[in-house]
């Protein structure tokens, strides 16, 4: 079923790439075409957004970060996933709240754990860390046991 | 002629006597206390279930007196700290037991109060004793009711003996009030 609109964005979208992974759509769309992409996918009756998130290839020579976004139609019944590979120099992504606003939260949990800045969001905060923190703790190169604590009780000595 | 005491025995025996009548008081009012804890369950994560439990009619936490939870930290004494505590909740939790009615007691309750438990990651906590100070920690991951009550128990006799933190620091500062007219030595 997603196969049809997946033919049809790659014959619309020259720089678009699919990759077959399972039963799973899933297309790699570079970053400068992003917002045209999902227009084009809105109005296609992807109308619900699923998940958006990061994932780090450490390692990796170029495009250590890529972002993941996952549509969903409800009328359709399909999905599609969609990947735009970032570099860790230059971390930002546009957002793509203005097309589905319910990524307004995922997107600021991938800038909290990622620190992928996502261009033209509205309210770009973190959101599960506190403010004092420093680094993005999802990133692969993050100490696995490292704390940052906001407070700590003096030692009673002497009782 | 009877028998004679010289000043020094005088005086030694009065400071005995306010000694005593001191601790014949503080051992009513710790009875009072122990049978009577006012608890705040600071519920935050799937321990939670097993305090439920506890505080049901089936283990029954009322029959230790301390059935009656109070959701706000000013009228209550006994702060149970259930489930993981995050790094982000340390100053919250700090403020509630500040707010709190002295004399006041801390249960751990769980594995993830007591230590962390199974996160060793960047948001959680390495046990509540981080930020308050903890009388009695339960083990467990949830801990059975059985080991809630024993906790309790044991809490119970911790005030007795006046060996609550709370009361031992209490203990600390009349003492150091009372010496107050000694000379400093530097
Ligand atoms: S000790 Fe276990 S049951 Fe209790 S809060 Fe931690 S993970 Fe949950």
């Amino acid at each position: 079923m997603s196969q049809a609109l997946v033919t049809e964005l790659m014959d619309r979208f020259e720089q678009v790439t699919s990759v077959s992974m399972g039963q799973d759509a899933v297309v790699i769309v570079p970053r400068d075409i992003l917002l045209d992409v999902a227009g084009f996918l809105k109005e296609k009756n992807m109308d619900a957004p699923v998940a958006c998130t990061v994932i780090d290839w450490l390692g990796k020579a170029n495009a250590r970060f890529e972002v993941v976004y996952q549509l969903r139609s409800t009328t359709q019944g399909y999905r599609l996933r969609m990947k735009t590979p970032l570099d860790s120099e230059d971390l930002v992504c546009p957002s793509l709240t203005e097309f589905w606003s319910g990524f307004n939260w995922q997107e600021r949990e991938a800038y909290d754990m990622y620190g992928v800045v996502f261009e033209g969001h509205p309210d770009l905060r973190r959101i599960l860390m506190y403010e004092e923190f420093s680094g993005h703790p999802l990133r692969k190169d993050y100490p696995k046991d490292k704390r940052q604590p906001l407070i700590r009780r003096k030692a009673v000595t002497n009782v | 002629m009877g028998v004679e005491f010289s000043t020094s025995q005088l005086e030694s025996a009065a400071i005995w006597a306010k000694k005593i009548k001191k601790s014949r008081t503080s051992n009513a009012f710790n009875w009072g206390r122990k049978h009577s804890l006012f608890t705040y369950p600071f519920v935050t994560a799937c321990c939670g279930m097993e305090f439920m439990s506890v505080a049901g009619p089936k283990y029954d936490i009322a029959r230790f007196g301390a059935e009656f939870p109070r959701f706000s930290p000013r009228q209550s004494d006994l702060l149970m700290i259930v489930g993981t505590i995050t790094e982000r909740q340390g100053p919250v939790l700090h403020r509630i037991y500040e707010q709190m009615t002295e004399p006041k007691w801390v249960v751990a309750f769980g594995v993830c109060a007591s230590t962390g438990g199974f996160y060793q990651n960047y948001s959680v906590m390495p046990g509540a004793d981080q930020v308050v100070p903890v009388d009695v920690y339960i083990p467990g991951c949830p801990p059975r009711p059985e080991q809630v009550l024993d906790a309790l128990i044991m809490l119970q006799e911790r005030i007795q003996e006046s060996r609550g933190h709370n009361q031992m620091l209490e203990i600390r500062r009349t003492t150091v009030k009372e010496n107050t007219h000694l000379p400093v030595v530097s």
